[in-house]
């Protein structure tokens, strides 16, 4: 499987349902534990004004965008009716405790 | 096509309002027409000058026609200019500031003015009468700062005038010269009743009370009765009987009685002049309510645009328009040879409910206490309904009479579609239930839009809900709670009940126990939860972070760029060379963009990266300063003005109490942010009457307001009480705040609050019982210790290290290498 997979971090350094950064070059990036315990990477940037959906509240598998309240669903990156949009997802590997996340889908575009 | 007609109005009150309305709708563009009017303001409601006074409504809320609406009729309004006279020969008439205007017809709407009874002192100023705005004006501005006040007349009028200032603050006494209240429409066992129900929200009642003086020097001071006794007062409102407008018509040559003599066309005794409203004489009768009027209003119409119609007088219902009194009367209803009355007490729901016969008609009825049947009575008093059938159960209402069950919507569906539900706009059943059905309107709001009916003195609102219910069934529930989100089905008043019932204690206990549609919550939920149980279990419950908006988890506001402002506590807005300088400093270090004074006398500092937030709480702790919580559902500023210390007019410490209360409350979580001021005097330079909670500082203490706002509403605050010392002010204070912090919704400020739960039920917990107050105070203080301490310093200390720090950063530089 080709790709940019790095480590970021371990799911212990992410409070339930809370999030952090990463931060890249290409941009930052939002990492989110579920209180189920899912783990999701998606765009730290809102599809509406570019609010930071890190500093949002975490609700099932949902954020609510810290600015103006849009709600993105974490595993889809797409935002919940009755406002329309999108965020670009990033895809995850759990080994262990470890998460991994492939980056192309940013560097493609920083390039 | 003719050419336009000129109709000259006399008045801008609410009956000629209506006329236009009626006639714009049935001859668009058959007159030129332009009004004077005396007061300087645009049409409106004047049944709604008492909730203006008692605070529940604002003058915008009841303007009738705004300016546009004016302009987009054509219509001159002539603002503030009396008419002294009309030339019937030249068909002209003629305003105080000389303006002429030449009719072809003319409407005469001149409404009518309160009777003033001359005894001596009737002109001192800070004697008032209740009919238009500016003597609603004048009432707030003197209930401002409390004392004593007088109404003379226990009529509808006055007792509305009574419970508006009691409700403002004021020591209220009502003097009334008859034995019972409201005797014209009340028979003597309601007038009791209602008595004892003012009595027991502290008003004074006085009956059989003949005014002999007004007292005072410059200002009124006091009323002497002719039995000796004197009552202090710093305000007297007569509201004794209103006397119609009809000297310009007499001087003109009309007819005049006791008002301005109309046929059933409502023309005067010149066929090109119409008179309209309370001014108007019908019959031998005058009127004083707007049912009436509108109807004459239509009537008006209808003739002016070619057709002809007849107003007939029939009889009238009557509503007292105090929050949380249930009266109601109509018809005739005294007692008489060949009369019969049906009476149902019961005492302990204090209900009472009489009804008047002659043969098989009903007559007149009174109701006090359980209003429902009103309509119903009043339907079959109209029209003249045969009882006979039904007479042996018609007082306990259409439940009973139809033999079907009793539920609450029995009396709505049994009436006939043309009953009138809404009396002020004169919206009947049919219509309201159509308007539901065609529209697809679901809510009141709906129907007030559409239909006027309620939109007014709001007295029949009940009924339009019963209405919704029967038409809509399960689509509408007039009890109808709102969610707190939509995770549940519960409000807000019931999950703070369950939380204490149940003793829940954590966030996924409520949701678990109170079944919760989402797995986790929502953005609105979730902090409210958290809120409730913090408040709830002080020094037990643990909050819980991620259920904190952004701003309360990282203690700053976040920006629109994901950068934060930070803003010190400046304790009372006082702040020194060290503290200033440490400010500087941080800017210069952490090279913070910009620097405001914000609007509650402190400094922000915005553009500060996230992660440069500890190191700029270090700083600031280092100088002594700890977090102003501008970004929380929490205590905010205490606002104060310099005082005693420099102002030549400070009565007391402003600045020194505000720091004080700051100091005492500062950390406390509240249902939703508190903003405080204190004022030196009332001149109030630090806008403490704007405020959540204010205080104004006076020579004999201090002025306790509250439930003020500034924000997305505008509204004055509330007087509380007034304490004499320091000590109490606080203790109040506190109190208060934490009675809001029990009862408060998630996100709810004080004024709306206070206004759900009611002032009184404010002022006797925190003011009247002594112990509560304390109790209050203590759990306050006990909440506090868990509270007071800086969540900077905390954090500067390491505590949720994580939030302020990437988790890694990547560079893919070397990658593409
Ligand atoms: C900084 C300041 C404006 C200024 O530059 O002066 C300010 C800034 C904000 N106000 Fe304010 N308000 C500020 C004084 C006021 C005042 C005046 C006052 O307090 O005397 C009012 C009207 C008084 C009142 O609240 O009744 C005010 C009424 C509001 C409202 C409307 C609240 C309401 O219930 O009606 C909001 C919106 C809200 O809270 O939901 C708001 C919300 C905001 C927010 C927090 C918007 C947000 O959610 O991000 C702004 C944050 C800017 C930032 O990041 O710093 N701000 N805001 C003032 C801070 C005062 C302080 O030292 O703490
Ligand atoms: C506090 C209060 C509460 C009330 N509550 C109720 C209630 O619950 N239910 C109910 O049915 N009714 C109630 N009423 C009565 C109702 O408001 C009146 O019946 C109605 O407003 C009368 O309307 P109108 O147009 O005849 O006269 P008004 O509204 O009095 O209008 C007359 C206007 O004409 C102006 N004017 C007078 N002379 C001249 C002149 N020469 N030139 C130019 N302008 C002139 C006056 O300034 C005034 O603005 C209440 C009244 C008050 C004051
Ligand atoms: S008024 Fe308050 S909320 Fe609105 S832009 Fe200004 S600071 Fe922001
Ligand atoms: S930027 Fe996210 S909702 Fe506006």
């Amino acid at each position: 499987m080709s790709g940019l997979w790095r480590e970021v971090g371990t799911i212990g350094e992410i409070p339930a349902a809370g999030s952090r950064v990463v931060r890249t070059d290409a941009g930052d990036v939002a990492i989110f534990r579920t209180a189920q315990g899912a783990v999701h990477a998606i765009e730290d940037r809102c599809p509406h004004k570019a609010g930071p959906l890190s500093q949002g509240i975490v609700h099932g598998g949902r954020v609510t965008c810290p600015l103006h309240n849009w709600v993105i669903d974490l595993a889809t990156g797409g935002v919940i009716g009755p406002d329309e949009g999108c965020v670009r997802t990033l895809p995850l590997r759990l080994d262990g405790e470890r998460i991994l996340l492939d980056f192309s889908v940013l560097v493609r575009r920083a390039a | 096509m003719p050419a336009k007609q000129k109709l000259v109005v006399i008045g801008n009150g609410m009956a000629p309002g209506r006329a236009l309305e009626k006639l714009f709708e049935a001859a668009p563009d058959a007159f030129d027409v332009t009004i004077f009017n005396a007061e300087t303001r645009t049409n409106y409601d004047r049944i709604l000058l008492s909730p203006v006074l008692s605070g529940e409504k604002s003058f915008e809320d009841i303007v009738i026609h705004g300016d546009g609406w004016y302009e987009r009729n054509g219509v001159t309004l002539l603002k503030g200019h009396k008419v002294v006279a009309i030339d019937r020969a030249a068909k002209t008439v003629t305003s105080e500031r000389g303006i002429v205007a030449p009719y072809d017809k003319l409407l005469i709407a001149t409404g009518s003015s309160p009777v003033i009874i001359p005894v001596p002192g009737h002109k001192l100023p800070g004697v008032l009468t209740y009919r238009d705005m500016d003597d609603v004006s004048a009432m707030m501005v003197a209930a401002q700062s409390g004392g004593a006040a007088v109404v003379i007349g226990g009529g509808l009028l006055g007792l509305e005038a009574a419970a508006g200032l009691k409700e403002r603050g004021m020591n209220v006494t009502v003097l009334h010269l008859m034995p019972t209240l409201m005797e014209r429409q009340l028979d003597p066992t309601a007038g009791h009743m209602l008595k004892r129900e003012l009595e027991s929200r502290g008003i004074t009642v006085i009956t059989e009370a003949n005014t002999e003086e007004i007292i005072g020097e410059a200002y009124v001071e006091g009323v002497r009765l002719k039995d000796g006794r004197v009552i202090p007062a710093k305000l007297v409102v007569m509201a004794v009987g209103i006397r119609p407008n009809a000297a310009l018509a007499r001087e003109a040559g009309l007819e005049v009685g006791r008002g301005i003599l109309v046929d059933p066309s409502m023309r005067t005794s010149d066929p090109d002049i119409y008179a309209v409203g309370e001014c108007v004489e019908f019959n031998g009768s005058v009127y004083g309510l707007v049912a009436p009027l509108y109807e004459m209003a239509g009537v008006i119409a209808m003739g002016l645009s070619g057709r002809e119609a007849a107003f007939v007088d029939s009889a009238l219902a009557t509503k007292l328009k105090v929050t949380g009194i249930n009266l109601f009367s109509a018809g005739d209803f005294a007692e008489g040879e060949g009369r019969d009355e049906v009476v149902l007490r019961d005492a302990r729901a204090g209900v009472y409910k009489r009804l008047v016969l002659q043969g098989n008609r009903m007559l007149g009825a009174v109701l006090y206490g359980d209003t429902g049947d009103g309509p119903w009575f009043f339907q079959m008093i109209r029209e003249g309904t045969d009882v006979s059938d039904i007479r042996e159960n018609l007082i306990f209402g259409p439940a009973f009479v139809g033999g079907g069950k009793a539920d609450s919507g029995a009396a709505v569906s049994a009436l006939p579609d043309t009953a009138e539900i809404c009396g002020c706009n004169g919206v009947c059943k049919g219509k309201i239930v159509g308007a539901i059905q065609d529209g697809g309107l679901t809510s009141l709001d709906d129907v007030r839009a559409h239909t006027k009916a309620s939109a007014s003195c709001g007295s029949c609102t009940g009924l339009v809900e019963q209405l919704l219910t029967l038409t809509l069934g399960d689509g509408y529930n007039p009890a109808a709670v709102k969610p707190l989100c939509t995770c549940t089905d519960l409000s807000h008043a019931d999950v703070r009940r369950l939380i204490v019932a149940k003793a829940l204690k954590t966030v996924p206990d409520v949701m678990q126990a109170l079944e919760w549609k989402s797995s986790g919550g929502c953005a609105k939920c979730k902090p409210a939860l958290n809120y409730y149980l913090l408040s709830n279990w002080p020094g037990e419950y643990v909050d819980d972070y991620q259920s904190r908006f952004i701003n309360e988890r990282v203690h700053a506001n976040i920006q629109k760029d994901g950068t934060y402002s930070v803003v010190p506590r400046m304790w009372g807005g006082m702040t020194s060379a060290r503290e200033l300088r440490a400010i500087a400093d941080v800017v210069d270090k952490y090279d913070i963009p910009a620097v405001k004074c914000t609007g509650g006398q402190r400094i922000d500092m915005l553009g500060v990266k996230k992660e440069d937030l500890p190191g700029v709480w270090s700083d600031l702790n280092a100088a002594g300063m700890v977090s102003g919580h501008a970004y929380g559902k929490a205590l905010r500023t205490v606002k104060t003005c310099v005082g005693t210390d420099w102002c030549r007019f400070g009565t007391q410490d402003s600045t020194g109490l505000g720091i004080r209360i700051e100091k005492f409350m500062w950390g406390s979580w509240t249902p939703a942010k508190v903003k405080m001021a204190v004022s030196g005097c009332p001149r109030n330079c630090a806008e403490a009457t704007c405020k959540d909670v204010g205080v104004i500082c006076v020579d004999s203490g201090y002025e306790i307001h509250f439930a003020g706002a500034a924000g997305l509403d505008i509204k004055g605050t509330e007087v509380l009480c007034h304490v004499p010392t320091e000590d109490l002010a606080l203790e109040t204070i506190v109190a208060l705040t934490q009675l809001y912090r029990e009862q408060g919704h998630y996100l709810e400020r004080i004024y709306k609050w206070a206004k759900r739960v009611g002032i009184e039920s404010i002022r006797e917990a925190v003011v009247v019982d002594d112990e509560n107050r304390a109790a209050l105070y203590e759990r306050f203080v006990y909440s506090q210790q868990f509270s007071q301490t800086d969540p900077w310093a905390e954090r500067v200390d390491g505590k949720d290290a994580h939030e302020f720090a990437p988790m890694r950063h990547v560079s893919f530089r070397e990658a593409a290498e």
